[in-house]
């Protein structure tokens, strides 16, 4: 096992806050310290809010977890200083392969087009990403951002008044209390703070059991995501084979409903399993073993008033697609930028309702997918099995079948459709940044456009003349000029075949509002209505 | 076509039938199965159209009298 499980990362110190008088009060508590919570502390630390973040641990998770990032939550982790370092310890992959008993149905590429800076994915371990985003978070600290982050800190008492959310805490040196303005729970599928709020969390029990273990082997399969259906090393079941760092391998095999769990975990069974799949001559070590089933399930409502829920404390799905973290950074990528405009007094505090409303949005389509992977991954009836068989059987020899082929969808950023955010829609220009959806990359000089996204409002000409620097009341709106001349992926992704437009970029790079030419007052009605005015 | 077509539509209705029939001449029950749901996904993407395919489903579900 790999050592950093074994290491305090940020051990339990005492506050001066356990000594005073009376409630510290502070204007956003973070709960959990997992990569949703890091990314919420890093995210309002570089915004110049301050936050304190509390977990019950001080080390990062153990097991690998969480392995697939999306090209979304890289784009977010660029923007929170972590992206480069995940990418390079990260294994890189766009290309996965689908095989339906002995043989090789089809392969897919995740990102058919070039001119983005990063892939589709990249796998790696949680507890690197929790690694880095701790030593980010750490170098925020030093460099005098207010992020405080507290290790063994125990949230035992959760206690909502209208504005302002009182907690008590448990530490190693005892109980003291603390007042946030705003609390974010990020404490994992089973939070203690919804339990202790106690709220609703329903939704779809699956039944099936999955094994997932992590193998360590010199092997040389490509570096690609390959999933079997009925494989004859796993009859009637599902498998999947992916590569992290440090020769690490993840293997998820399907085991049915009715197992015996203690059974299966015993090191002699799964090894013998991994063996029959493997073959006899490939030498490899048990790093890590888990059995799990999974829920499909949403909070009805993310955000009770000074409480926000993100992540898994909000929401769970299947794993089939790696929705799971990638979702719970979108989350917090969404909810950050409004919390500190909220605190900073430049929008009203019902702003906070349309985080609600994007990613509850975003919660659903990601268990609808999520349901629907499943669905053909482990067919509840027996003609569910018999069509699954069929698109299978037909995969191979006939394209119209393999759109069918569900593996798992994998993860992709929410537009927000009909959103409460959205602003004005030109006719003609792409849909794919329609208002609503997350800016798509294009290559710029030696740079990419995502990296040019600073973070805040920002308004983009295209071959359009718009004034340096707008100010629309209090808030800062940075402009960008860029010329799709000589730049066909920019032409393609935010003109089509119009000759100019103007873009107005929300702090968390999807599209408020765009149109075919500048009019400052119409900018800053979209700047208000995204602010929630 | 705009519509699902439901009046006659198929030249030589009898010799269609018997190829229907032929095909699953021999096949077990899962087979045959097998064959149909292959068929219906065939035909499925033949046709194309989200609306018709959605009639189609809705006119084979209220052909038998108990769902009517």
């Amino acid at each position: 096992m790999n050592k950093i499980f074994e290491r305090a990362l940020y051990p339990y110190r005492r506050s001066a806050d356990q000594d005073a008088a009376a409630p510290v009060r502070h204007p956003v508590i973070v709960v959990g310290a997992g990569p949703v919570g890091l990314a919420a502390a890093i995210d309002l630390a570089q915004r110049d809010v301050p936050v304190v973040v509390l977990d019950d641990n001080d080390k990062v998770s153990s097991g690998s977890r969480a392995i697939c990032f999306a090209k979304r939550t890289l784009e977010i982790l660029d923007r929170l200083g972590c992206g480069d370092t995940a990418v390079e310890t990260g294994v890189t992959w766009n290309l996965g392969k689908v095989f339906f008993d002995e043989r090789q149905v089809f392969d897919f590429n995740l990102l058919p087009e070039d001119g983005h800076k990063r892939p589709a994915f990249i796998n790696l371990q949680q507890y690197y990403l929790e690694q880095f985003m701790v030593e980010r978070a750490h170098e925020l600290t030093a460099a005098g951002k207010p992020l405080e982050l507290r290790g063994r800190n125990r949230v035992i008492g959760v206690t909502p008044h209208a504005d302002h959310v009182a907690l008590d805490i448990e530490t190693p040196d005892g109980r003291y209390a603390l007042e946030a303005d705003w609390l974010i729970a990020c404490d994992g599928a089973g939070s203690p703070v919804r339990s202790m709020m106690g709220l609703d969390f329903t939704g779809k029990v699956f039944e099936d059991n999955f094994l997932i273990a992590d193998v360590k082997m010199q092997a040389d399969f490509p570096t690609e995501r390959w999933f079997w259906f009925d494989p004859p090393f796993n009859r009637g079941q599902s498998a999947l084979l992916h590569k992290q760092p440090d020769d690490v391998w993840r293997i998820d095999l399907q085991l049915g409903r009715d197992i015996d769990r203690e059974r299966e975990k015993q090191p002699e069974r799964v090894i013998a399993r991994i063996r029959e799949m493997l073959g006899d001559d490939v030498a490899f070590e048990l790093d890590w073993v888990s059995i799990y089933t999974f829920q499909c399930r949403r909070m009805e409502r993310f955000r009770h008033g000074r409480v926000v829920f993100a992540g898994d404390a909000a929401h769970q799905v299947s794993p089939f697609g790696a929705r799971g973290a990638n979702s719970g950074l979108q989350d917090t990528d969404n909810l950050c930028w409004k919390l500190a405009a909220v605190l900073s007094g430049s929008a009203p505090e019902s702003l906070i309702d349309s985080y609600d409303t994007e990613r509850v949005q975003a919660a659903d389509e990601n268990i609808l997918n999520s349901t629907r992977s499943t669905e053909f991954i482990t067919p509840k009836s027996e003609i569910s099995r018999i069509f699954r068989d069929a698109v299978l059987d037909l995969a191979e020899a006939h394209p119209f079948a393999r759109p069918l082929v569900n593996s798992g969808r994998l993860s992709v950023p929410c537009a927000y459709d009909g959103g409460p955010l959205n602003g004005a829609d030109a006719p003609g220009l792409p849909a794919r940044t329609r208002p609503g959806a997350p800016a798509a990359d294009a290559p710029l000089g030696n740079g990419w456009l995502m990296d040019a996204l600073d973070g805040g409002f920002q308004l983009l000409g295209i071959d359009a003349d718009i004034p340096q620097g707008v100010a629309h009341d209090d808030v800062a709106v940075s402009t960008l000029q860029l010329s799709a001349a000589d730049n066909p992926a920019l032409r393609k992704r935010y003109l089509g075949e119009a000759e100019r437009a103007i873009y107005l970029i929300r702090p968390d790079q999807h599209v408020a509002a765009r149109w075919r030419s500048h009019d400052a007052q119409a900018v800053g009605a979209a700047i208000d209505h995204a602010l929630g005015k | 076509m705009t519509r699902l077509e439901t009046a006659p539509n198929i030249a030589g209705p009898d010799d269609f039938y018997a190829e229907l029939l032929a095909a699953h001449e021999e096949l077990s029950r899962a087979e045959s199965d097998a064959l149909n749901a292959r068929l219906v996904l065939l035909l499925a993407n033949h046709v194309g159209d989200r609306k018709i395919l959605s009639a189609a489903l809705d006119a084979a579900r209220k052909a038998t009298p108990q769902r009517r």
